[in-house]
């Protein structure tokens, strides 16, 4: 029996071509990254601090989250707070009706896609526009993000252009967008030229940011200090969302926050160094009041944050600031692709976040890991990424989603160890093995024979070759 | 100094000659060095299967069995990894024997500090750091962590004469083993497996080396698959070459 995850990993490595590419995607990200890290004599102190910060803030939630509050709402800004996903829709929702809002400008936020945000307005009539320009591809292409940083890697741009031709903003800005470039635009179509691409995006995307009736953002860190939130892109798109139209609204899970500024300077240096190989995003945008006119809200939400916070053993995925590098480094990520897990995080801590919100089906993701520990060591806040895998994986029985392979392989290997007897004997009989017709032990090993060649037992274990001599204390 | 020698059950079973090199190589050191005869295995296969309760007797009795010698030394990292670091918590005690087992690398080179081997070996390798040598045991710097380089394997290495050690690209990227993981994810397993060994034959090393007989069969087992043209060797059989 296998898991979802094992079953679409089988799939998704049999296209060796797609694989390798995906993998060495990711790896050039993780190579980049340990440039970074490596430029940086500071490295592993600034991890530290980073990790002690993060405990130290979650620990003081509530002191903490009462100071935001109060220092954001001194600087004009409206806060609310949410429980849940339902709650957390309902306010937007609520605040949207009171502007009349139609339309809805987005910057990058993975707690709208776990709250279910997009779906929830579209139903109710508004529309709504993500302007991170990997997550408007996916958007139009209508499919889930692959990874948290790079949602849209896993698309060729070739894709991209069916995409845009068959939305109809080749047809509406590629003359503009070749124009702009003082190229030939069939040339460019054919060619399914990047900067063409990006072009035909940023003249589709203007209009939606001169159009929209709110602009919303996620938030990479909540200040307490000042009641501020940061929010950091390569595209500054998050600034267009909030520029022009006249409402901005924050959506922040409780764990954004951080003390003050001084821990931001920890952050702002490890974040973008360690998530993309940057040294910094191209924009890291503070807001903290509302512009003149302007509307500003931020909605704190809690969604199982603090059943975590209690939970002994995975307490430490609060401290997750979503820089994406665990998945980056993660083997099994790079060559199974973000669409094998179950959750919509995917690599080692989406499998951890995911068994925390729906144990039922994301059992499935425990399986992706070989228990390497490099995501471990590359997590800027210190996680306990594999550790937290294994042990969920000892939960999983109790949970009875264990693997009946696993277990009776298992309890098998229980009974033989623990009797010295019995395993001495039945190692005295493994060579026998090795003259069996080899369709007998293939069938008996099969899902290893997929890959390997059956392991020979030796003649003579290493108990059989100490008894006959080896021992030299006699 | 009394040594206790710890063989796993796949070593045992599969590879009695790590075994055997290993216990020569320590008795060269002038050690006294003793098996004792019912050892079975350290658990990890079902601690990483998601039944480590189910090792919890052989956790107390490898307790029992070790507790006396001053040192345990296993020729396998990540089997002196779990030992040294789950069982504790596995026995919910501390475990006398947990404390003072360590890898053949580790005993060599930090605890007997060899200086130099009489070992000769004139080949070419490509050296295997496996993950829980490397991240748990500290074998060598991980690539991810911005610490002064080291590897204490090639160290030792370095002193075998006529060898010639490589290391491949990607040096401590994982094989794709870990156990149970590499029946249950045979796909995305088999993979690593398979970039693993291209990444150590293309340093046009004639053996894959390293202190983990697990990682040496996964990948030995997908290349005799494929027929790919490299051999593979335990790390305590090149520095016991000649003994
Ligand atoms: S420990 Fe597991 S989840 Fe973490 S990087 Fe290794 S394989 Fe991936
Ligand atoms: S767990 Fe660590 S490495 Fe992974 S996304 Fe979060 S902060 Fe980054």
């Amino acid at each position: 029996m296998s898991t979802i995850h094992a079953k679409r990993a089988n799939e998704f490595v049999r296209d060796t071509e797609k694989v390798d590419r995906h993998d060495a995607t990711f790896w050039s990200v993780r190579v980049k990254r340990d440039a970074m890290a490596h430029m940086l004599p500071e490295w592993e102190n600034l991890r530290e601090a980073a990790s002690r910060i993060k405990k130290h803030t979650v620990t003081h939630l509530a002191d903490y989250l009462e100071k935001f509050a109060e220092n954001a709402r001194q600087n004009g800004v409206h806060v609310h707070w949410a429980k849940d996903a339902a709650e957390y829709n309902d306010i937007v929702l609520k605040i949207l009706n009171e502007h009349d809002v139609r339309k809805v400008v987005k910057s990058k936020s993975m707690l709208t896609e776990e709250c279910g945000l997009n779906d929830s307005l579209i139903h109710h009539g508004i529309d709504v526009v993500e302007t991170d320009l990997g997550e408007r591809i996916l958007q139009l292409m209508g499919i889930p993000p692959s990874h948290i940083v790079m949602p849209a890697i896993h698309i060729t741009r070739e894709q991209v252009m069916e995409c845009f031709v068959d939305k109809g903003i080749v047809e509406k800005e590629g003359q503009k967008a070749a124009d702009s470039m003082h190229g030939d635009r069939r040339v460019l179509e054919a060619e399914a030229d990047p900067t063409f691409l990006t072009r035909c995006a940023r003249f589709h995307l203007r209009e939606n940011f001169m159009t929209a009736d709110c602009g919303m953002t996620g938030a990479n860190f909540g200040i307490a200090e000042t009641g501020e939130v940061v929010v950091c892109t390569n595209e500054g798109n998050a600034d267009m969302s909030t520029s022009i139209p006249p409402l901005h609204i924050v959506s922040m899970g409780i764990e954004k926050l951080i003390p003050d500024y001084k821990s931001m300077a920890v952050f702002q240096r490890l974040l973008a160094r360690n998530g993309t190989g940057q040294p910094t995003t191209v924009y890291t945008s503070h807001f903290r009041k509302p512009r003149p006119g302007q509307e500003m809200h931020i909605i704190l939400v809690d969604n199982g944050r603090s059943d975590i916070l209690g939970n002994e053993d995975h307490w430490q995925t609060l401290k997750c600031m979503r820089c994406g590098a665990c998945m980056n480094t993660c083997p099994v990520y790079r060559r199974s692709g973000g669409y094998s897990y179950t959750y919509f995080i995917p690599g080692p801590i989406g499998i951890n976040l995911g068994m925390l919100k729906n144990p039922d089906v994301n059992f499935n993701n425990c399986s992706a890991c070989s228990l390497c520990c490099s995501c471990d060591n590359v997590c800027p806040v210190k996680v306990d990424l594999s550790t937290q895998i294994y042990k969920w994986r000892q939960q999983l029985d109790s949970m009875h989603h264990a693997d009946p392979m696993k277990k009776a392989m298992s309890e098998g290997m229980k009974v033989m160890f623990d009797h010295p007897g019995l395993y001495t004997s039945a190692l005295r009989v493994a060579p026998v093995a090795n003259c069996m017709p080899s369709f007998l032990t293939n069938l008996v090993m099969s899902p290893w024979t997929y890959g390997h060649s059956m392991p020979e037992f030796a003649k003579k274990s290493f108990h059989q070759l100490w008894k006959s001599g080896l021992d030299d204390h006699k | 100094m009394k040594i206790g020698l710890f063989i796993p059950c796949y070593v045992d079973a599969l590879y009695p000659e790590v075994g055997v090199s290993t216990y020569k190589l320590l008795r060269s050191l002038g050690l006294d060095v003793y098996y004792p005869e019912k050892q079975t295995c350290c658990g990890q296969p079902m601690g990483n299967a998601g039944f480590q309760d189910k090792s919890r007797k052989l956790v107390e009795s490898f307790d029992e069995l070790f507790k006396g010698f001053d040192y345990v030394v296993a020729p396998s990292a990540s089997c002196t990894s779990y030992v040294r670091f789950f069982h504790p918590e596995i026995a919910g005690h501390e475990c006398e024997a947990a404390g003072k087992t360590v890898d053949l690398v580790e005993f060599l080179h930090d605890i007997m500090k060899v200086k130099s081997l009489p070992a000769k070996f004139p080949h070419k390798v490509s050296l295997h750091n496996s993950c829980h040598g490397v991240r748990e045991l500290g074998l060598s710097s991980p690539t991810e962590r911005n610490i002064p380089k080291f590897n204490k394997i090639k160290d030792l290495l370095q002193m075998v004469e006529g060898i010639t050690v490589f290391e491949p690209e990607r040096p401590d990227e994982c094989c794709g083993f870990g156990g149970m993981f590499s029946i249950e994810e045979i796909g995305v397993s088999t993979k690593m497996g398979i970039d693993k060994l291209h990444r150590h034959i293309g340093t046009g090393a004639e053996f894959i080396t390293g202190p983990d007989s697990s990682c040496l069969m996964h990948m030995q087992g997908i290349a005799a698959k494929r027929k790919l043209p490299v051999k593979f060797i335990h790390v305590a059989q090149i520095l016991s070459a000649g003994l």
